[in-house]
């Protein structure tokens, strides 16, 4: 196991390298030039000229590079162009917003698609399971952002059951500790914040969990319908287990190792959704900025967040490998 | 002296007719929505009461009636006409993104199975460094590079989904590779190009089938998605994610505006998925068992 971590980690600080070029040189290719951009129509070629060393820009493009790869490193990657605030500290104060989100998503999806997955392949081929397949059909081709303005159209503005924005009430926010508005009402100690930061929370986590609840709930049913058709489970049945040990002992927690992966693995997708959802919902998460940073061309701002991003992601993917070969030795040895 | 032209024998195709797909209800389904979807990008001058960029602020805001099936937006503008012409945009994006993603992931992947060794090794880590970006992350890294603009978010999706061809079709060709008809078309000295092209590609077209299937329907959402966060298409252009984000304003008191557009991309997005889930059972003999 420990030479396949060793393995594995070697892999990932290559595909880091690789997730820096990329985003180095992609946004090298701009079309226009940053200095002259920075100073605006008005600056004189003198002006353009100082401020292209100044930036390093005169310098040949690999020697650019290694200067990013270096600061970078050190989590410098200049000023936001747009609030003059440190890029990575923009990027790392918007961060909290995106995971919290994210986690509660999961926990939605997770909530929801593993007991209907499973209860699904116990009455297979049922109304029950038939109806929970067309329904995460149905989910898994939904747009995420059209759904989250359905969602808001029906529980926000038609029922008026939920808030359809932002992360808690203009002036009720807890301290800033965390960044995320649930932990922090926690940290504050007053329970009414923390029941309107969940309250807040729910429609945005409904929409970005819609997806991977729909994925989960499939692939739950698939692995337990092929769970259900080994040997050591008849042979669980043929000693006497009840119906439901067999389900829960055998059936599930064999079934549950690719689960557990495909959950691990929602993540890239829970990001992606985060941009849509935060936008939809005027969260003021890393999606946001990112999109904001894009459009006003901050490019210090674009590049920490992509990094940023890039690197939980991988890093996530890592420990779902690790977990996976720890749950299943065949792949280590593979 | 007459000379005998020597080719390698390619296997017999022994797949099942692709018409037989159509046997499952959800497969009928499936194509019968892509079916429409494609007759609407071809008709939809010719059926479309108005003109997608008319005008008419008199107009503006209303409801559902005999005279705009589906309302109109903030501008008067016709939502049928607009969710009608919006399906041209769509399948110009399958067309365009898939496209590139389909030409670029079967020749890395290709290239990568066929030679092997470190041309595969290189081929594989470019293609782990692009999964490193969740997708949309990397769309719109590209498209802040390149402009907002439809053409550049289809390229930008285009080359996001390119690894996801490269890992299939590299899969496909290193269980193609040392089959006997390659073996024997490596022996009559067929040049690696000649055996790629004749050989090894035709013997993967399944997956790519059923791949460019399922990808069609993502690609039509996220090229949506794009334009929904105003990096593709852009006002006022009748792109369905472009409609949705004009009316993002008024949605709330005029239900229809964001309604429509979102339904035909879910729909497309169904019909191509349910297709593309029959075609995946169809052609994996364990799935049809299932």
């Amino acid at each position: 196991m420990t030479q396949y971590i060793i393995r594995r980690i070697i892999q990932l600080a290559f595909v880091l390298v690789g997730v820096s070029v990329v985003v180095f040189f992609t946004l090298h290719v701009l079309p226009g030039d940053v200095a002259q951009m920075l100073l605006g129509d008005r600056a004189t070629t003198e002006q353009v000229a100082r401020l292209r060393h100044d930036l390093g820009l005169d310098q040949p493009i690999y020697v650019q590079y290694f200067r990013f790869a270096a600061d970078a490193l050190d989590g410098d990657f200049g000023m936001s162009l747009h609030s003059s605030h440190p890029a990575f500290t923009d990027v790392w104060d918007a961060f909290p917003v995106t995971i919290q989100l994210s986690l509660a998503a999961l926990f939605v999806a997770v909530a929801g698609g593993v007991p209907m997955g499973v209860l699904a392949a116990v009455w297979p081929h049922s109304r029950f399971d038939n109806t929970v397949m067309t329904v995460t059909l149905f989910g898994v081709s939904m747009p995420i952002f059209w759904l989250g303005l359905m969602l808001i159209l029906v529980f926000g503005a038609t029922l008026d059951w939920l808030p359809i924005g932002s992360l808690m009430p203009i002036g009720m926010e807890p301290p800033r500790v965390t960044g995320m508005s649930v932990v922090d009402s926690v940290l504050s100690g007053q329970l009414n914040l923390v029941g309107l930061s969940l309250y807040h929370l729910i429609l945005p986590a409904c929409t970005l969990g819609t997806i991977p609840m729909a994925l989960i709930t499939r692939i739950t049913r698939s692995e337990m319908l092929s769970m259900r058709a080994q040997d050591h489970v008849r042979t669980a049945r043929a000693k006497g287990l009840s119906e439901p040990r067999v389900v829960l002992k055998h059936v599930l927690r064999n079934a549950l190792i690719p689960v557990v992966t495909v959950i691990g693995l929602q993540l890239g997708l829970l990001l992606s959704g985060a941009v849509l959802t935060e936008t939809i919902f005027s969260l003021p998460g890393l999606g946001r900025l990112l999109i904001n940073a894009i459009l006003d061309r901050d490019y210090p701002v674009v590049q920490a967040a992509a990094l940023l991003t890039a690197f939980v992601f991988v890093v996530v993917n890592l420990v779902v490998d690790l977990s996976y070969a720890y749950l299943d030795p065949r792949i280590r040895y593979k | 002296m007459s000379t005998v032209e020597l080719t390698a024998p390619s296997p017999a195709p022994s797949r099942p007719g692709i018409l037989r797909v159509l046997r499952r209800p959800t497969a009928r389904v499936g194509a019968f929505i892509v079916a429409a979807f494609l007759l609407l990008t071809v008709i939809a001058p010719e059926i479309a009461p108005y003109d997608p960029y008319d005008q008419d602020f008199g107009a503006a805001l209303q409801a559902p009636s005999f005279d705009h099936f589906f309302g109109t937006d903030q501008y008067g503008r016709d939502e049928l006409s607009r969710v009608l012409y919006g399906t041209r945009t769509a399948l110009l994006s399958i067309l365009v993104a898939d496209g590139i993603a389909l030409f670029l992931g079967t020749m890395l992947g290709l290239i990568a199975g066929f030679y092997g060794k470190w041309v595969d090794t290189a081929a594989m880590r470019l293609v782990d460094v692009l999964l490193a970006f969740p997708y949309l992350l990397l769309a719109m890294i590209i498209v802040a590079a390149l402009g907002p603009s439809l053409f550049h978010s289809m390229i930008a999706i285009g080359i996001v989904a390119t690894p996801v061809y490269a890992r299939v079709i590299r899969g496909q060709v290193l269980a193609v590779r040392t089959t006997e008809f390659v073996l024997a078309a490596r022996a009559i000295g067929g040049s690696a190009m000649r055996i790629m092209l004749r050989h090894v590609l035709p013997n993967s077209f399944t997956p790519i089938l059923v791949m460019a299937t399922l990808q069609a329907g993502t690609v039509v959402v996220e090229t949506a998605g794009l334009s929904f966060l105003g990096m593709g298409a852009q006002p006022p252009s009748p792109d369905w994610g472009s409609v949705l984000a004009e009316g993002q304003g008024y949605f709330l008191t005029s239900w229809w505006i964001a309604t429509f557009p979102g339904l035909a991309i879910f729909l497309v997005v169904l019909g191509f998925n349910l297709l593309g889930d029959a075609l995946r059972d169809h052609f994996d003999p364990r799935r049809r068992k299932e």
